[in-house]
C-alpha cells in the first residue's frame, strides 16, 4: 500500500481528497487527512454576516459530511512535519504518520497579535475583524446599534486571503448605512499598504473609481505599526496617524504555525512552492495547495480549485514516473459584491491582469467582466450553493483550470 | 528629481519606465549613491549599506527582492529604523537603490 497524507481539511484539502479517491486505485493507496477542527467554514460568507445578510448557520457545516468514506480522517493538531524522514507527528497520542507523498493544505490565518494594541482590551469593542466567524458575528452586533462616525478599514499587511473582500466590505457598508438611514453620519475610509485600491493596475483603477463614486476615502501606502486603543487611532511606521470610532481590521495573514515549527516556510510561514507545478520547492514528494503556498496569486477558493484540477492531472503522471507539466497559470476568478444588489466579476492569472469583456459560462452565463451588473451579484449568491454541493465534493465545474482569453476585450 | 531619460544618460544603464534597473548586474555602488539622491537620501550611511547589501544577497539567493517583512526579520534593522533610513515605502526604495526590479508586492 502506498500512503498519501493530506494536512488540512479546508477548501483545498477537502477538494483534493474527493478527487484523489476517484482517480487513484484505492486498493493500492491509503489516504489519510488530518485537521485540528471538526467544522468547515464557508469563508466567503463571512463578509455578509456583519450586515445581517448571512448568519453563522449559513457558513458552517461538519467537515466529515464533505470527506469521502474511503479516506481516513484524523482530528488532531499537527505537531511537526518532518520531510527528511517522510513522516508527520500528530499531537494526539504523539502518533507518527509515515507517508510516501504529502499534500500540505494548512491554509492561512489572521494574526491580530502581530500588531501591538490590536488584540487587547478594545478587541471586539471598538476594533473588529470579519475574517473569523467570531469577529463577523461580534461586528454584526456592534453595527446594529451603531449611530455613525468614522469607520476605518485597515489592511495590516499583504498578502491577505481574498484581496477583494476589504473592498466588498466597504461597498456593502455604504449600502447598509444607506438602508439604515445614517450614511450621512458615517465616514468610510480604506487604509491600505497598497499604492491603490487593488493589486492589479486596471482593476485598481475601476475599483478606485467605484470607491470615489460611493464617497469612500482612500489612504494608500500605509503600513500600520500599532493601534492606540484608548486614543482610538492607528499609527504607521512613518508616524501617520489615522483616527477612528470603529476600526475594522484585516490582521496580518500568515501560514499555519506548524509550518514555522517545522522550519519549512518563509517569513510569513508560507511554504516555498514551484510556481507552475505546485510541488514544494525543497521536497520531491511534497505538494502544496491552497492558501499555504507562497505563490504570487490570490489566496482564494477559486485558486485552490484550479490548483487541484492541475495537481490531479500532474500527480497521476508523477506516480507513473513522468515529469510534472508546468500547467498551473495562477488562474483566479472572483465575484466582487459592490452593493445595492450588484456585483463585478474579475478573471486573471499570473500574467494577464483582469480585463473587461464577458465571461462565458455554459448553461448560465455570460457574466460581464470588470463591470457592475445585477447578474454578477446573483452569481455570487448562487456560489454558496455551488461551494457546498459541487466544489467541495470535487464534482465537475464548468470552468477550465487555465484562464481563457475567450470573451475578454484585450 | 531627474526624468527616467535623463537618468539613463547619467547612469548609462538600461532603466524601466519607473526608473528601476532592468539588469541587476549593471549595478555599482556609485549607481546606488546616485539613485539614493534621486530618492531624497543625501548620504548612504553604514546602516543604509547593511540593508542594501542584505537585499542584494537576498536577491542572489531567491531571484526576487525581499518583502519588507523579510528585510526586518533577517537584516538586523528593525522596521521603524528602515522607515527612517528609507522614508515612505522602504522595500520599494531599497530595491531601486540596490539595482533590482520593483518588488512584485502582492496579489
Amino acid at each position: 500500500m502506498k500512503r498519501l497524507v493530506i494536512l488540512g481539511a479546508g477548501t483545498a484539502g477537502t477538494m483534493v481528497a474527493n478527487r484523489l479517491v476517484r482517480e487513484l486505485d484505492m486498493e493500492e493507496w491509503k489516504i489519510t487527512i488530518v485537521d485540528e477542527y471538526e467544522t468547515h467554514y464557508y469563508q466567503p460568507g463571512f463578509l455578509f454576516i456583519p450586515f445581517g445578510i448571512y448568519n453563522k448557520k449559513d457558513v458552517i457545516k461538519p467537515k466529515r459530511d464533505f470527506l469521502p468514506p474511503e479516506v481516513e480522517v484524523i482530528i488532531s493538531p499537527i505537531e511537526l512535519i518532518e520531510p527528511d524522514k517522510n513522516r508527520v507527528r500528530l499531537r494526539r497520542d504523539d502518533r507518527y504518520l509515515p507517508y510516501d507523498y504529502l499534500i500540505i493544505a494548512t491554509g492561512a490565518k489572521t494574526n491580530p497579535e502581530e500588531t501591538p494594541g490590536m488584540k487587547e482590551h478594545e478587541w471586539h469593542k471598538s476594533i473588529y475583524d470579519f475574517y473569523t466567524v467570531e469577529g463577523a458575528v461580534a461586528l454584526h452586533k456592534h453595527l446594529r446599534t451603531w449611530q455613525g462616525g468614522r469607520l476605518i478599514l485597515n489592511i495590516a499587511e499583504m498578502p491577505i486571503k481574498c484581496p477583494v473582500a476589504p473592498l466588498e466590505f466597504l461597498f456593502l457598508a455604504d449600502w447598509y448605512f444607506h438602508e439604515q438611514g445614517i450614511r450621512d453620519r458615517v465616514d468610510l475610509t480604506l487604509v491600505t499598504p497598497l499604492p491603490g485600491a487593488f493589486t492589479k493596475p486596471k482593476a485598481a483603477q475601476l475599483l478606485g473609481d467605484i470607491l470615489e463614486e460611493k464617497g469612500i476615502n482612500l489612504v494608500t501606502e500605509y503600513n500600520i505599526e500599532r493601534v492606540e486603543p484608548d486614543e482610538k487611532a492607528i499609527y504607521s511606521f512613518d508616524e501617520r496617524k489615522v483616527e477612528y470610532d470603529l476600526l475594522v481590521t484585516i490582521p496580518v495573514n500568515m501560514g499555519d504555525a506548524v509550518i514555522e515549527r517545522s522550519g519549512i516556510g518563509d517569513e510569513l510561514n508560507f511554504v516555498p512552492t514551484e510556481k507552475y507545478t505546485l510541488k514544494a520547492r525543497d521536497f520531491d514528494n511534497v505538494f502544496v495547495l491552497g492558501d499555504a503556498t507562497n505563490l504570487p496569486t490570490s489566496k482564494a477558493g477559486s485558486v485552490a480549485h484550479f490548483e487541484v484540477d492541475v495537481f490531479i492531472e500532474n500527480f497521476m503522471r508523477y506516480i507513473d514516473g513522468l515529469d510534472l507539466l508546468p500547467t498551473f497559470d495562477g488562474h483566479a476568478n472572483c465575484y466582487i459584491e459592490s452593493g445595492f444588489g450588484k456585483g463585478i466579476l474579475i478573471d486573471f492569472n499570473y500574467d494577464v491582469e483582469p480585463l473587461p469583456g464577458n465571461f462565458p459560462l455554459p448553461g448560465v452565463g455570460p457574466f460581464a467582466l470588470l463591470r457592475e451588473t445585477r447578474m454578477n451579484h446573483w452569481g455570487k449568491m448562487m456560489f454558496r450553493w455551488m461551494y457546498w454541493n459541487i466544489l467541495l465534493k470535487g464534482k465537475e465545474m464548468p470552468i477550465p483550470a487555465q484562464m481563457s482569453m475567450a470573451g475578454k476585450w484585450s | 528629481m531627474s526624468t527616467v531619460a535623463e537618468l539613463k544618460d547619467k547612469l548609462n544603464v538600461e532603466l524601466d519606465a519607473e526608473g528601476f534597473l532592468v539588469n541587476p548586474d549593471d549595478w555599482t555602488p556609485e549607481i546606488a549613491e546616485i539613485l539614493a539622491k534621486e530618492e531624497g537620501i543625501e548620504e548612504l550611511t553604514d546602516r543604509h549599506w547593511q540593508v542594501i547589501n542584505f537585499v542584494r544577497d537576498y536577491f542572489k539567493e531567491h531571484g526576487e527582492p525581499p518583502t519588507l517583512r523579510a528585510i526586518t526579520k533577517r537584516s538586523g534593522v528593525p522596521t521603524k529604523e528602515l522607515y527612517q533610513l528609507f522614508p515612505k515605502g522602504p522595500a520599494k526604495k531599497v530595491a531601486r537603490i540596490a539595482g533590482l526590479g520593483k518588488p512584485k508586492g502582492c496579489i
